[in-house]
């Protein structure tokens, strides 16, 4: 075969792997615009629990959104160890309240896999596959699922 | 050399074309935005050409030119008029007040250029 | 596209039309009120004529015929041939009308109806006096003769020679014309050999240098055509002798002379209407090989405009009329000179003093915190930061402020539309309309206003014979009028009509289960259930209003403004429809309160008075609710921990505060607050760019530790208070 039925651009990406739950994830470097630690947010009326309210980021109204709660794994009792990871999501700024940032890794797009069946239901929906690193599976977040939902929901 | 051109229109899309049609021809240009402005422009600006519209505020087209010819007998700056009608009267009418030629609109570049060949000396080709 | 112009000069051209449709608006407007002037009508034709000039330019052909149309009939009334009566008027209104229509279609590419243009087109042949069924055959507004400088490149060059016989006249040379000018144009057609004739010229003593009396041959070898030879001369074919002769006659090409000055043109012009009346005459000649003619042959206005070059007779007055000073048309152009600025680049300078504002409230509070000596340099130095601050966010803001006026002048074409929808005579008149209100604010305000317009009209106004029949003017009125009022913008929509049918109302209200069957209502509590959503009183719904969008939908859009909507009526004198709105969308007055350990903010204007809950009557009705006595009316109590699901409503209210809030409607509740911190200006943040609408929440703000703070809404607050909660509404936490 000839080089040139090689592709040559290797498809790597960089992703920020935390924690939420006991349990790794991970999404694309791309989205994150920054990590901070926690501040208190201001609690908003009506909203899903999985909200937890907005913080002030440089004159920006963003909401935070508590990921375990979101996953279904349980609400979060933030403290100064969680950390807020800003992200931008379809033009959307948002706040998803995480355990400490664990790291960030390159991957291979060629080492993400589908997802297997081991993981819950709940968190199915919201993953978009699954790296195995070290031997650990680390959970590749589809952000946009992960969104606050559009419409108020009584 | 360039011809230095004063263009005269009171509609600023005019303005803006004749600015952009005569600047790419490689004519130096300034604009007023009526008679009287075309008057005062006139003075510091000292055109080769002037082309200018026929209806505008305070001092339409046909009285500019009468002006023109009557404070500079002494200088027969050719005089283009711009024109929506090309009719015989209203050209009967420019050419009384002391119109050298007119410009009907819509122009081009290529149409402007064709009038100011004919009423003056372009030193660009 | 025949101007060559980039999309900047297109852009531009559509900006100058708005201007000038303005300008011409306000022209009919001064003429229907007859505080017009000599230049008045003027100055609306020369608005016509640019918008026409401009769009030929653009090659927006549609555009340019009814300008044409519409143009040659302004002329008529400008000569003083015809009279501007109301009936003229109202056809040039109209006539304005689509002429926007159309300007606004060219902008967006789209098509209008013909039928209107036509139907327009009609008329105005009626006002010109023109038949078009004499006129044969249409001549085309633009005649080829005007393309001289476009070779035709589709002909086969066809290399011929001619002989040019040319006599100056005598006044050649006053006109500025230069015959050396025109050989070197001739020599740059072709191969040119020129001798001159100079037997005419008197001997020197004699001589006028100002005079010509030389004569040439010119013999030219060319591959252009005798069209293009003649329009050499153009310019001075009515001051001199000029015969071109084909050398070799190719295609029975015969000796031609050039015509006499408009006898023969390839177009024929039409004397002009003052002294030749039955213009359809002249119009009777072959339409000319215009490139682009195809739809606007279609319209009957070309001919009748093609037929009626405008100006007639008018150029000495003209001249004279336009040395008077026009103090007016000063106003109207001097004012100053602008740039053009991006939205993007003033939106995020308010933004960013937004944030300046922000950070000097938080610098203040730090240093509050530290209990500086009075007169330190510290403080005082704040002090002057806060006003520069407070001065550029004042000016940042006057960017976006625009007048009213434009806004008002789309509200006389809905009053115009729904007049004649109606067949009612209305008179609209218009105040305040360079009260200047944030831009955004009122391209947002176009369709609740329009909604209320309409709405003014056809159910507010009595139809005529009513109104005769009641011994009122059988011309009903609407005013609308804007205003600064107390850091607001108010705007009211009052018509002269029968008030507001309460009885009728009422009926309707109970029929459609609005309320109950027994309800007592006070008649400002009937007149606010035109706002009530499904409320639409089939009886008078019509096709003008009755578009299943009702009142509820233009005040919730006014709410969304941050403003609100008042509405009072006299039976037999007429309704007002009240609209407040903040004059920018970016700051407003708030008190800062505390609620179940939340920071909140309302808004100064809901605010009436602050009580303490020991020192008035409370009562309690049913299980739930409690009420509170107030200059003799009972004001339901909210509590907004409760109603935002904080916390649950507190049986005692001894320490908390009540705000006594009421909104535009004369609705009131009283809020029960923890405490009142302060009040101050705050900056409104959105809260749907990253996340969405609250109900109760206008928007959110940041308060001076650079937490975020919700901003109450207490008009939705105060409407959900007679609305029983939905039982499912839980919070989910």
């Amino acid at each position: 075969m000839s080089d040139l039925a090689e592709p040559k651009t290797r498809l790597e990406q960089e992703v920020v792997a935390f924690r939420v739950a006991d349990q790794d994830f991970c999404f694309d470097i791309m989205s994150v615009r920054e990590i901070r630690g926690w501040t208190a947010t201001t609690v908003l009326p009506h909203a899903q629990s999985y909200v937890k309210g907005v913080i002030n980021l440089r004159g920006s109204v963003v909401p935070v959104v508590d990921l375990s709660a979101r996953l279904g794994l349980g609400v979060t009792d933030p403290g100064p160890r969680h950390v807020i990871i800003i992200t931008v999501v379809q033009s959307q700024t948002i706040g998803i309240l995480a355990e400490v940032v664990s790291d960030i890794i390159t991957v291979q797009e060629d080492d993400i896999q589908p997802v297997p069946d081991i993981v819950a239901d709940t968190v199915k929906s919201f993953i978009s596959g699954v790296v195995i690193v070290n031997g650990e599976m680390i959970r590749k977040l589809d952000l946009s699922r992960v969104l606050p939902a559009a419409s108020v929901e009584f | 050399m360039s011809l230095r051109i004063l263009a005269v229109d009171d509609s600023r899309t005019m303005r803006n074309l004749l600015d952009a049609a005569l600047t790419r021809a490689g004519f130096e240009v300034d604009l007023a935005e009526d008679g009287e402005d075309g008057l005062r422009h006139y003075e510091s600006f000292g055109p080769d050409v002037v082309i200018t519209d026929v209806n505008m505020p305070r001092l339409d087209g046909l009285g500019f030119i009468e002006a023109l010819r009557r404070l500079h007998v002494d200088r027969l700056v050719p005089i283009l008029v711009l024109t929506t009608e090309s009719a015989p009267e209203l050209k009967a009418r420019a050419r009384a007040a002391g119109a050298t030629g007119w410009i009907v609109k819509p122009f081009d570049e290529e149409k402007l250029v064709w009038a100011i060949e004919r009423v003056a000396i372009s030193g660009g080709s | 596209m025949k101007g060559g112009g980039a999309d900047d000069f297109r852009d531009s051209f559509f900006e100058e039309c708005e201007e000038l449709l303005e300008a011409m608006h306000d022209g009919f407007d001064q003429i229907a009120n007859e505080t017009h002037d000599s230049e008045t009508i003027h100055a609306v034709f020369r608005a016509v004529h640019s918008i026409k000039g401009g769009a030929g330019a653009f090659g927006l052909d549609g555009l340019v015929g009814f300008a044409h149309h519409f143009e040659t009939a302004l002329e008529k009334v400008r000569s003083g041939e015809i009279e501007a009566d109301y009936e003229v008027l109202e056809l040039f209104k109209h006539c304005g009308d689509h002429l926007s229509d159309l300007v606004a279609a060219a902008r967006d590419d789209e098509e209008v109806a013909q039928e209107t243009a036509a139907a327009l087109g009609e008329k105005l042949n009626e006002v010109i006096g023109f038949d078009p069924s004499e006129a044969e055959e249409l001549p085309d507004f633009e005649p080829t003769t005007l393309d001289f400088g476009m070779l035709d490149l589709s002909a086969p060059p066809l290399p011929a020679g001619y002989v040019i016989a040319f006599t100056a006249h005598p006044e050649l040379f006053g006109s500025g014309n230069e015959p050396l000018l025109l050989f070197r144009s001739l020599e740059k057609l072709g191969t040119l050999d020129v001798t001159c004739d100079s037997s005419e010229v008197p001997p020197l003593e004699e001589l006028d240098p100002a005079t010509c009396l030389l004569s040439w041959t010119l013999r030219i070898e060319t591959e252009v055509d005798e069209v293009t030879l003649e329009e050499v001369f153009e310019f001075v074919e009515d001051c001199c002798e000029i015969t071109i002769t084909a050398l070799e006659p190719a295609e029975g090409a015969e000796p031609y002379s050039l015509p006499d000055l408009g006898a023969e043109e390839s177009v024929p012009f039409p004397e002009p209407p003052a002294e030749t009346p039955d213009i359809a005459e002249d119009g009777d000649a072959p339409a000319g090989a215009s490139e682009d003619s195809g739809d606007l042959g279609a319209n009957h206005g070309e001919a009748s405009a093609d037929a009626a070059p405008p100006p007639a007779k008018a150029p000495a007055k003209q001249v004279k009329d336009t040395k008077e000073p026009k103090e007016k048309q000063e106003k109207q152009r001097g004012g100053g000179a602008t740039i053009r600025v991006d939205l993007e680049r003033v939106d995020k300078l308010i933004n960013l003093v937004g944030e300046l504002v922000i950070k000097e409230a938080m610098l203040s509070q730090s240093i509050a915190v530290l209990d500086l000596p009075s007169e330190n340099d510290v403080s005082t130095g704040l002090e002057s930061l806060k006003q520069l601050a407070g001065e550029i966010q004042e000016g940042v803001m006057a960017i976006r402020a625009q007048p009213v006026k434009p806004m008002f002048q789309r509200m006389a074409r809905i009053v115009r539309e729904a007049a004649s929808a109606t067949g009612k005579r209305v008179h609209f008149v218009t105040r305040g309309e360079y009260t200047e209100v944030d831009k955004t604010v009122i391209e947002r305000l176009v369709d609740p206003l329009t909604h209320m317009i309409r709405n003014a009209v056809d159910h507010g106004l009595e139809d005529t014979e009513t109104r005769i029949a009641n011994g009122k003017n059988p011309e009903g009125t609407v005013i609308l009028s804007a205003a600064h009022r107390s850091g607001r913008v108010v705007i009211d929509v009052s018509d002269d009509g029968g008030g507001i049918n309460r009885p009728r109302v009422l009926e309707i209200a109970r029929d459609k289960g609005l309320v109950a069957e027994d309800a007592e209502l006070q008649p400002s509590e009937i007149d606010n259930l035109l706002f009530m959503p499904g409320f639409s009183s089939k009886a008078e719904v019509s096709e003008l209003s009755g578009r299943g969008v009702g009142l509820d939908v233009a005040r919730s859009e006014i709410q969304a403004l941050g403003g609100r909507v008042a509405i009072t009526s006299t039976a037999g004198e007429g309704t007002t429809f009240a609209i407040s709105l903040p004059l920018t969308l970016a700051v407003m007055e708030g008190m800062v309160i505390d609620v179940a350990g939340q920071t909140m903010v309302v808004p100064i204007t809901a605010i009436q008075e602050t009580l303490q809950p020991r020192t008035v009557a409370i009562h309690r009705i049913g299980a739930q609710g409690r009420v509170l006595k107030n200059r003799d009316s009972l004001v339901p109590i909210v509590d907004l921990g409760a109603s935002f699901q904080f916390r649950d409503e507190p049986e005692d209210l001894g320490d908390q505060v009540l705000l006594l809030i009421e909104t535009e409607n004369d609705r009131r509740c009283a809020l029960i607050v923890d405490n009142i911190q302060d009040q101050r200006q705050v900056v409104i943040k959105s809260l749907e760019t990253n996340y969405r609408r609250i109900d109760g929440i206008a928007a959110a703000t940041i308060l001076g530790d650079g937490r975020i703070a919700l901003i109450i809404d207490p008009d939705s607050i105060v409407r959900d208070v007679s609305i029983p909660s939905d039982p499912t509404m839980q919070l989910m936490r």
